[in-house]
């Protein structure tokens, strides 16, 4: 079990975090917060008046689940539209809680399926999700975003 | 069957020759494998194991002996309050109160201490009065507070604690005066291990008039309690964090204090007598036990209680400060660990980061080897915003535990800093 959890891209988004900086220009920016484990992220989106996602950035500290997961997020939307956006949260939101088997059911979730095994863990579905929830709130405008 | 007199196994005699193999075996849990290897239990800050004679408690009440307490005039009634209220000597007996009258059964330590702070606090305090509580409670013991303040307008300090996670004795001096009307302290810090220096605490607030509340929900199992000696008015603990059931907990207070109190809930059980003109409440403990109370469960604690008390003090101390020195220094082996709470005076609580881990990271990770630890910040977010971290792992231990649980512990560490290399 230990490793269908911390697979390789996981740890390696974990060291090297892609995007993880506060992004000058934002227009749209949220707080996120896990109080159960004190993870604590910002989300920083930059919209285009077309409605693309120009760029995606975050910052905060976390566990590798949380750190790894929001990195991903801010990879897999960058140069998506809202819309696109906020199905791939939808589409997120299930695969954590194991609703959705990417394996027989269509999706876009590409590499975001390494976390396909954590609905094993409940206790750690929060951290997976948080960065996507933070995200899903700055474009809701949604200033502050809390997993409990 | 009568369940006042269930006997426990160990028979009330004393244990002096410690055998940790043989306490085992009374632990049913301890013998569970989680992921395919044998559990190693070392969350026992957050609850402990039930032994065998807990659950046989409980399920005799269940099986044969179910009935209300202090209502019924048939058989199974008077049985089961006779079996309620024999527990209730037993807490007695074991926190050296003068009566059993200041006995107060509650769902818990939370519960206790939220109900001296709306019973206590709202009748006898007033605006501008000062609570002091310290850095390192739990946060049951921060709310109900701020609560009180909220309603009332009483002003809360904190006593600041140092980097070693021990209370700093002359700024609590600092903060006495006669304006402190009340002081509630935890004894032994669930994320530090601390053990506070409670007497000094109380005299100090008594010399000001204040009364002073005791948090034993940690310190229950680490050292023997005489609230006579020492002379706190009130006083909490938790069954669950004894070896007895979840959902029942005991308030300690000072008659004197208990009587002059307003009920904390209506209800049945705390009347004498209601009419709509007047409703007249009942004597204590009863006052303060409105509806009906978690009998099983206060069964269970007796049970619990007595089978605790089958061991010496210094037996169980001294094996659970091996293991405590065992295990730090086995920590501090592992490269990249730091301990936090590092206090001369400390029970066996090993609260810890290592570098490069978060955490719950490592929680996950040495649960896959079997390994039960707490990880997050422990019902104490101010302690961990002293110390600058998010949160801690906690290995906290009992006197079933091993060294070579230690040693798991441990070798699943390195396993984990080997992942995530």
């Amino acid at each position: 079990m230990r490793d269908e959890l911390y697979q390789q891209t996981i740890l390696e988004h974990n060291r090297n975090p892609r995007n993880f900086k506060k992004l000058e220009g934002a227009t749209h920016v949220a707080e996120g917060y896990n109080p159960l484990c004190g993870d604590h992220l910002w989300v920083y989106v930059k919209v285009d008046p077309k409605g693309i996602i120009e760029e995606a950035a975050f910052e905060g500290s976390g566990c590798a689940i949380s750190k790894a997961s929001a990195s991903m997020m801010t990879v897999s939307i960058k140069g998506k539209s809202v819309e696109e956006a906020n199905i791939l949260f939808e589409e997120f939101h299930q695969l954590v809680k194991g609703d959705l088997k990417p394996d027989t059911q269509p999706n876009h979730l590409d590499k975001l399926t390494v976390f396909s095994g954590i609905w094993q863990y409940p206790a750690r579905v929060k951290c997976a999700s948080l960065g996507w929830h933070t995200m899903h709130g700055a474009l809701e405008k949604t200033k502050t975003v809390s997993t409990e | 069957m009568i369940l006042k007199f269930l006997p426990n196994q160990h028979g009330g005699s004393l244990d002096m020759n410690f055998n940790v193999q043989k306490l085992r075996q009374e632990f049913p849990n301890l013998n569970i494998q989680v992921h395919g290897m044998p559990l190693v239990y070392l969350d026992n800050a957050a609850t402990t194991l039930k032994p065998r004679c807990v659950i046989d408690a409980i399920n005799a009440y269940y099986v044969t002996g179910v009935s209300n307490v202090h209502r019924g005039v048939h058989f199974l009634s008077e049985q089961a309050t006779a079996a309620f209220e024999y527990s209730r000597q037993v807490v007695r007996q074991f926190l050296h109160a003068r009566r059993v009258e200041e006995i107060i059964f509650t769902k818990g330590a939370t519960e206790a201490l939220n109900l001296v702070a709306q019973s206590y606090g709202r009748h006898f305090l007033k605006k501008g009065d000062e609570i002091i509580i310290s850095h390192m409670e739990h946060h049951s013991n921060i709310v109900p507070w701020q609560l009180l303040c909220e309603q009332i307008g009483c002003v809360l300090k904190v006593i600041p604690i140092n980097d070693r996670g021990e209370l700093i004795l002359e700024e609590y001096l600092k903060l006495l005066s006669d304006k402190t009307k009340l002081v509630s302290l935890v004894w032994v810090s669930n994320s530090l291990g601390t053990v506070n220096p409670v007497k000094a605490v109380i005299e100090a607030a008594h010399s000001q008039g204040a009364v002073v509340v005791i948090d034993a929900a940690q310190a229950v199992t680490h050292t023997m309690i005489n609230v006579q000696e020492l002379d706190c008015d009130f006083l909490v603990f938790s069954g669950h964090k004894v070896f007895g059931p979840t959902g029942v907990g005991v308030l300690y207070g000072k008659e004197k204090y208990l009587s002059a109190m307003p009920p904390y809930q209506g209800g049945g059980d705390m009347i004498k007598s209601v009419t709509f003109a007047k409703t007249t409440y009942n004597d204590l403990p009863y006052k303060f036990e409105a509806g009906t109370p978690p009998i099983a469960e206060v069964i269970g604690l007796r049970s619990a209680l007595e089978y605790f008390q089958t061991h010496s003090w210094e037996s169980m101390h001294q094996y659970k400060q091996e293991l405590l020195d065992y295990g730090t220094k086995a920590l501090l082996s592992i490269d990249g660990v730091r301990i936090v709470g590092t206090a001369k005076d400390k029970t066996s609580i090993l609260s810890f980061v290592v570098d490069g881990i978060h955490p719950h990271d490592l929680g996950t990770l040495v649960d896959q080897e079997g390994v039960a630890i707490r990880t997050g910040h422990h019902c104490t977010q101010p302690v961990m915003e002293f110390f600058k971290i998010p949160a801690t792992a906690r290995a906290s231990l009992a006197f079933y535990n091993t060294k070579e649980e230690l040693d798991i512990l441990v070798r699943a560490i390195n396993r984990a800093k080997e992942i995530f290399k």
